[in-house]
């Protein structure tokens, strides 16, 4: 009985022991990666911390989604992958845009004249631009789509793209370009870009309402419907018209918004029942770019496979100054992409992602922004001679690339608020008094490790009319002193509180003491931060009170007007000057447009809205700059934002990826890694070595516990024996 | 006991709807439909045409609870409330707010969280009974004392520093296994061994301590005074006689626990990365998705109501003088 | 000084003078006095009593708040007194603004140095980059190498200090006490434990961090004490709202039975069928949502951030409060069959009178034990909660926030530990001593010790 009791018990630790050791697997116990297909390059990487939500170019518009979007579409135009400033260049069409204009009746106008009224857009697919294999174009031997049912009985067998046997592919041609626009302005597809292009796309909204009223069962063919602004010239070239002029325009071709959509893949994933099984255009894209999706499994990863019928496309062999002699260009000339196979697993909770990753499991930190870079850059230190590693990973040779990306996070004021608001001399100086009194460089070095630029304008670096040195700071907060930056004194600002009204921080008048409101979100912002702004706006005796709220909250009050300082970020569609300074733009106000409007401070100036206005249709050029650097000065001088910075991307790498320089815009920047896979395996191994001895710790623990035990167990039993 | 059965689950129903009515009014307290749109259709250029668009779309564009505008029953049942849970009886859970299909979600994540959760339940029923009963052993002694001192202290420790000292020791410091994550090619067990563990160890103190407590009742009972004046050995006793007589209780006691596995841990799945229905949940509460919440919350109580029912029945079965009616 | 009444401050002023008014009356019932004195008989007991009194004393303390008057400028003309918008609390002075001595960020414990470089000037005016010496760390030594001398002299001299203490608060009791056959020795040797720790503490953070520092370089041993009341006010708040309508309702389905019976059932089942944390989580976004809509409610946010916790701890009482209800209705079922209750109703005697005298006095041991044993459950879910992000308000010292901000801390290189340690010691403490009080009231006051509670 007793054997049949320990023999139990031992069972059970036995099992869990035996679940502890080794066995079967060969290389490092700890690998959470599953094996990967042989011959196949993979690079590793993560999706953090959530799922992508949409995949599908016209309805997604988030940094994470975009990330896997780019590298499977091509949209027409693109950036160069190392110059700085950015330079855009085409990517699925043979060359940029031809330009022309015209006015009112249609007639070629010269674009200098007050009279042109439409500009058009013409473009030429690439001959090389072929689309992934994928069974939407496989046909049948009479030349029918091989995958189109009727009912959705006939289709039940396929769950995932990989369930189809027969694949097919086909050119891009230039109606996909015109159907993804349609697409955009089909109002069923609830697409974000809709109210905004069809302010400048001709017809687009005529377009959107006629397809209000057209049934919804299954597919609908948009080739049917005649959009005014487009027009599909021949096989490879289309031309779009835009209202008036709009130099941005080109910008906008670079997203995804625009890339190409083939009808009959449309088509295909309206197949009755499809829906049911998750098949769907917004899950399963389809594109001409690099790589292919494989798999979607939101609930652990993502793959992406080379597109085997993707375009030549080389790997540039000019880039920025100094890349050269970084090493930059080592690849140059070579064919992309350079890697076979990217996984992409999905990873919440930042102890274990951080771990995996100097455990060498993950290639490098994550692409996207937002919680992780919250992560992995308390993993370093920039400080002002550049990137301070801790031990552990300078030891691992891991490289950081910290890159500034054209974005801007700020607290702004509310310009209606009776207390800070307002544009008498008074109002500026509080809000100085404020700005002087928040120490940007030490709140970005505590709580962002120094990953960040304090902004002394909208306009970020890398972006025209953003100036560097003496001239570009703001004189209002900042003086130049020793070559650097530094921050007015806190004597200056109490003075400058005083002269508001607000002597050692207390109403002149009422005495009683001043106190400021934040908005701010409760998810965004910790209690230490909290403390830390407590300290700084103490120094000139403000109070400061806070109201935290989640996200929808706080946007109903930016609507609403309802805020007195509210936090805010805006990351760059494209790296124009004007992308950035519309924040600011009078008519852009919620409180003015009635709408989910950028200029949540709501700014009025006439003078700041006329120079806006002038700005966005002029060419980059010396005048338009001039007009830019106005603008900022009158920001300037009416202190909007409390304080701003200018966020830096990471790539943290272990030693084996390369080509890891940043792109602050552009995200199709996987066909450029390159991954040496040789030194992975070596450093892998070298890194996971398990540490034995708690294994033999513990099961000595266990039977130290049970020995004694027995034994007294035993005595016991001979003790009621002989009673 | 099969009318029995019968009407239990019939019993169920209004339950059910209770249940419906709870959550759906909590939630649209907190959210109107605008709100959801706003938020599932991303951060910028948000128009109000678009939010109108998406309410159409997944059917929010109706009143919540009673409309006015309707004529008769139409007043009750052309609203959201009553197109969205009387699918659910009918177990379409419809799709979530993101557009994917919640049965399918909810069938595939059911198998990761019982690989954590079953695994957990039984080997810790294993080691909490052989734990108990070697204390039971001693009991009346200093050891006794001491173990139930210990078992407390285990019990007071929050699960937060289970699962993370495991995590930072045995995957982080040791290496031994992976520190998290979850796939089924190749070997599973690797990524269950921590979790496992963690959820064996912490449910180590509560559990051996309550299963202590039956199986010291059962010592006191007569009949085992009565086998040892027969002079049966101390060993068959314990097996032969408390054993099987605490067992009803402990029964009794765990099959109503058996039915939630399937919703799995929401504290486990969300740390180790398990694509399971806890961190189903959780990341349905961050994201507010509604549609996954109402059911997960309608399957919640569904298994916990079966759970009810599975214990009757075990009651019965372990204990014939038992009837149910 | 102008004195501030948060509402959790007077609701545990009001459930220590019920509980005090309680035992007050009881003190003459033979049953309940033998009862308490098995408690109290064993050392065990007294110790956790005791260790649990200290807990209760320092949510006490820090339940008095205040805000402290601002001077006003000699150019101001008016005589009117205005007032900080940050609370301070009896407990804060009692620590000797142990809160109040800020680091810049990071600082290990007993650190004399900060965590992270930073550009500072040399000896000879050079910009360097070095940890730079702490504010308020070391600052009276000559030499970092003293420091382990100078923490040893001042550690004596504290405890000196803690002894006299001890003499003061135990003399008085041991002239009172010592004929009592309870053993209360133990008590003031814990007691003891606990003063001289107090006055080490105290006396020693004046000159380093003991726990160090967090990232906005905010004493951590300060903010673990400062959960200290979190945690009490919670774990017996919680419980405190949801007795009315578990006694209630379970009293009411046990005796009148019948429809009554059947919508309470109804209820609870419904209730406790939900998955509770998804309950909770909707509740407590409903509550923010709540007062988001109406911020002129709460003049400094302290109050409001009260509010959620007053709120959370209804929450947390209306989803918890199905069990004791059932408990109240099988032991008023069970009451209710009995001859004496038969024999009133046969006699006419009115409800009210005979669930005044017969029924409610029969389930007060119930209560008793439920209130102990949710106790230090509460204090452990409070922390779950604060994973999950529907926990008290960040603004508000918790366990529960320190463990979810640590998190990412324990991934830095090299390892941030002690902020998770601080918060870990005190939770641990707390609720073991609950516990095990819990296991000692529960044997004395339920003989068959059949209460049972399936461990979730």
């Amino acid at each position: 009985m007793l054997s049949r009791f320990a023999a139990l018990c031992t069972r059970a630790t036995l099992l869990l022991g035996a679940a502890l050791l080794p066995g079967c697997s060969d290389g490092p116990w700890n690998n959470p990666n599953p094996e990967s297909p042989p011959g196949l390059l993979t690079y590793q990487s993560v999706m953090s911390p959530l799922p992508p939500k949409h995949l599908d170019p016209a309805l997604s518009y988030a940094a994470d989604e975009s990330l896997f979007l780019m590298q499977i579409y091509e949209p027409p135009m693109g950036y160069h992958y190392l110059k700085r400033p950015y330079e855009l260049l085409p990517l699925g069409v043979e060359d940029f845009p031809l330009i022309s204009y015209t006015n009112a009746a249609g007639e070629p106008v010269d674009p200098d004249t007050e009279a042109v009224a439409f500009s058009v857009y013409e473009m030429t697919v690439r001959a090389d631009a072929r689309y992934q294999p994928h069974p939407a174009f496989a046909l049948d031997d009479q030349g029918n789509p091989r995958y189109r049912f009727t009912d959705p009985a006939a289709g039940r067998q396929y769950r995932q793209i990989s369930d189809f046997p027969e694949l097919g592919s086909r050119p891009v041609a230039a109606n996909d370009y015109a159907y993804a626009i349609k697409r955009l302005a089909d109002p069923f597809n609830a697409s974000p870009m809709l109210g905004f292009m069809a302010q400048y796309i001709v017809g687009m909204e005529a377009f959107s309402e006629r397809l209000k009223d057209i049934p919804r069962d299954g597919w609908v063919n948009l080739d049917q419907y005649r959009m005014d602004g487009l027009e599909v010239v021949d096989e490879r070239t289309f031309r779009i018209t835009i209202k008036g002029r709009y130099p941005q325009f080109s910008y906008w071709l670079a997203m995804h918004f625009f890339s190409p959509i083939a009808p009959e893949v449309d088509r295909f994933f309206h197949n009755p029942g499809f829906l049911d099984r998750n098949l769907t255009l917004d899950w399963w894209p389809v594109g001409s770019g690099p790589f292919m999706m494989v798999k979607n499994d939101p609930n652990s990863e993502i793959v992406l496979e080379r597109n085997p019928n993707f375009r030549e496309d080389y790997f540039p062999t000019e880039g920025a100054p100094g890349d050269a002699e970084q090493g930059r260009l080592a690849d140059a000339g070579k064919r992309l992409p350079l890697i076979d196979r990217a996984v992409f697993r999905l990873e919440k909770e930042v102890l274990s992602l951080w771990t995996k990753f100097l455990q060498g499991y993950y290639d490098r930190s994550g692409e996207s922004h937002g919680n992780t870079n919250r992560v992995f850059d308390q993993a370093f230190v920039v400080g002002p001679d550049g990137v301070e590693l801790g031990a552990e990973l300078a030891e691992h040779g891991i490289t950081v690339a910290p890159d500034v990306k054209p974005a801007i996070y700020y607290y702004g004021f509310n310009m209606r608020d009776p207390v800070l608001g307002g544009y008498s001399e008074e109002r500026r100086k509080l809000r100085r008094a404020l700005q002087i009194a928040f120490d940007t460089e030490e709140y970005l070095n505590i709580f962002y490790k120094g990953n960040g630029i304090p902004a002394q304008s909208p306009i970020p670096p890398g972006i025209p009319g953003f100036v560097e040195g003496e001239a570009g700071i703001n004189p209002y907060v900042y003086d130049w002193v020793d070559g650097a930056p530094q921050r007015k004194s806190i004597a200056h600002a109490k003075q400058l509180l005083a002269e508001a009204g607000y002597p050692n921080g207390r109403d002149a008048r009422t005495g009683e003491p001043l106190k400021i409101f934040i908005d701010v979100q409760s998810q965004a912002i910790s209690s230490t931060s909290m403390n830390w702004m407590d300290r700084a706006f103490g120094r000139i005796g403000v109070q400061v009170e806070y109201r935290p709220a989640d996200w929808n909250r706080t946007r109903e009050k930016l609507l609403t007007g309802n805020t007195q300082i509210f936090s805010h970020g805006w990351l760059a569609d494209y790296p124009d000057p004007e992308n950035f300074l519309f924040l600011l733009y009078g008519p852009e106000s919620p409180l003015i447009c009635q709408c989910d409007g950028a200029n949540n401070a709501s700014y009025e100036r006439p003078e700041y809205d006329e120079l806006f206005r002038q700005m966005r249709v002029l060419p980059p050029g010396t005048e338009r700059d001039a007009l830019v650097a106005r603008m900022v000065e009158l920001y300037r001088e009416d202190a909007v934002w409390l304080f701003g910075y200018y966020p830096k991307d990471i790539y943290l790498n272990n030693p084996w990826v390369h080509n890891n320089k940043r792109h602050g815009i552009s995200k199709n920047t996987l066909k450029y890694v390159r991954i040496d896979d040789e030194l992975r395996e070596r450093k892998r191994e070298e890194w996971n070595q398990p540490v034995i001895w708690p294994l033999y710790a513990m099961s000595a623990l266990l039977i130290a516990l049970l020995l004694p035990g027995v034994i007294a167990y035993r005595r016991r039993l001979r003790a009621t024996a002989r009673q | 006991m099969f009318a029995y059965i019968v009407r239990r689950l019939l019993y169920a129903i209004p339950i059910l709807i209770g249940v419906n009515l709870l959550t759906f009014t909590l939630f649209f307290v907190v959210n109107s439909p605008d709100d959801m749109a706003a938020s599932q259709l991303g951060d910028k250029y948000v128009t109000p045409e678009a939010i109108a668009n998406w309410k159409q779309k997944n059917g929010y564009d109706k009143p919540l609870f009673l409309n006015s505008q309707a004529a008769g029953v139409g007043q009750v049942t052309d609203t959201i409330f009553f197109d969205k849970s009387v699918r659910l009886f009918a177990f379409d859970f419809g799709r979530s707010e993101s557009g994917r299909d919640i049965t399918t979600d909810v069938a595939t994540r059911m198998w990761p969280s019982l690989a954590v959760a079953l695994p957990t339940f039984l080997v810790g029923i294993g080691v909490n009974i052989c734990v108990a009963l070697m204390v039971v052993m001693f009991r009346g002694t200093r050891l006794d004392r001491g173990a139930v001192f210990v078992f407390v202290a285990l019990m007071s420790i929050s699960y937060l520093f289970y699962i993370i000292g495991g995590q930072f020791l045995v995957a982080k410091t040791w290496r031994l296994v992976p520190i998290s994550g979850f796939h089924t090619e190749g070997q599973v067990w690797k990524f269950l061994v921590l979790p496992v563990l963690v959820g064996v160890v912490a449910g180590i103190g509560a559990g051996a301590r309550w299963y202590r407590t039956l199986f010291l009742e059962e010592a006191n009972q007569d009949y085992v005074r009565t086998a040892r004046a027969k002079g049966c050995s101390e060993l068959s006793i314990l097996f032969r006689h408390i054993l099987p007589n605490a067992l009803i209780p402990i029964l009794t006691g765990v099959v109503v626990l058996i039915p939630s596995l399937f919703m799995g841990s929401l504290l486990i799945e969300s740390f180790f990365g398990i694509p399971g229905l806890g961190s189903y949940m959780l990341d349905a509460i961050n994201s507010q998705d509604f549609a996954i919440v109402r059911s997960m919350v309608f399957i919640g109580s569904i298994l916990y109501i079966v759970g009810l029912l599975l214990t009757d029945i075990s009651y019965t079965w372990a204990d014939p003088r038992v009837r149910l009616s | 000084m102008k004195p501030v009444l948060l509402w959790s401050d007077a609701l545990i002023f009001l459930l220590v003078i019920s509980l005090a008014l309680f035992f007050w009356r009881l003190r003459h019932d033979p049953q309940t006095r033998e009862r308490w004195a098995e408690v109290f008989s064993s050392r065990l007991g007294m110790v956790a009593f005791t260790i649990i009194a200290a807990y209760i004393l320092v949510a006490l303390l820090d339940s008095l708040h205040f805000r402290r008057a601002l001077e006003n400028p000699e150019s101001l003309a008016t005589q009117e007194v205005f007032y900080d918008n940050k609370v301070s609390s009896v407990f804060d002075v009692l620590t000797g603004g142990m809160g109040d001595r800020f680091e810049r960020t990071y600082s290990a414990p007993f650190a004399l140095l900060s965590f992270e470089k930073e550009n500072i000037k040399d000896a000879s005016g050079r910009d360097i980059r070095d940890f730079p010496p702490l504010r308020h760390a070391g600052q009276h030594l000559a030499h970092p190498d003293e420091r382990t001398a100078d923490i040893l002299v001042k550690s004596v001299s504290a405890l000196l200090w803690g002894l006299l203490l001890c003499a003061l608060v135990i003399t008085p009791q041991w002239l009172l006490l010592r004929g009592s056959a309870l053993p209360w020795a133990a008590s003031w040797l814990t007691q003891g434990v606990i003063l001289c720790a107090g006055a080490w503490t105290v006396s020693i953070s004046h000159h380093y961090h003991i726990l160090g520092t967090d990232q906005g370089g905010a004493d951590v041993l300060y903010q673990s004490l400062k959960g200290i009341r979190t945690g009490v006010l919670l774990g017996t708040l919680a419980t405190l709202v949801m007795l009315p309508i578990a006694v209630t309702l379970g009293v009411m389905a046990g005796y009148f039975k019948g429809w009554v019976d059947d919508v309470v059932q109804y209820l609870y089942t419904t209730l406790s069928s939900i998955p509770g944390i998804l309950l909770i989580a909707a509740s407590v976004l409903l509550f923010q949502v709540y007062i988001d809509l109406n911020p002129d409610f709460f003049a400094v946010g302290m109050e409001k951030a009260d509010a959620k916790f007053i709120a959370l701890c209804f929450i947390l009482g209306v989803t918890s409060w199905s069990t004791l209800c059932r408990l109240i209705r099988a032991e008023t079922l069970k009451i209710s069959q009995l001859g004496y209750v038969q024999a009133a109703h046969a006699f006419g005697v009115s409800h009210s009178r005979i669930l005044g005298r017969h029924v409610l006095p029969n389930v007060v041991h119930i209560i008793l034990i439920t209130f102990v044993l949710d106790f230090s459950a509460l204090v452990l879910a409070e922390a779950v909660l604060s994973y999950i992000g529907v926990g008290v308000d960040p603004s508000m010292g918790s366990w529960g926030n320190m463990i979810n901000g640590a998190r990412s801390e324990l991934s830095r290189e090299p390892t941030i530990w002690w902020t998770l340690t601080g918060a870990f010691f005190f939770m641990f403490i707390l609720v073991l001593a609950a516990n095990l009080f819990s296991d000692l009231v529960r044997d004395a006051f339920d003989p068959r010790t059949s209460l049972r509670r399936a461990e979730a």
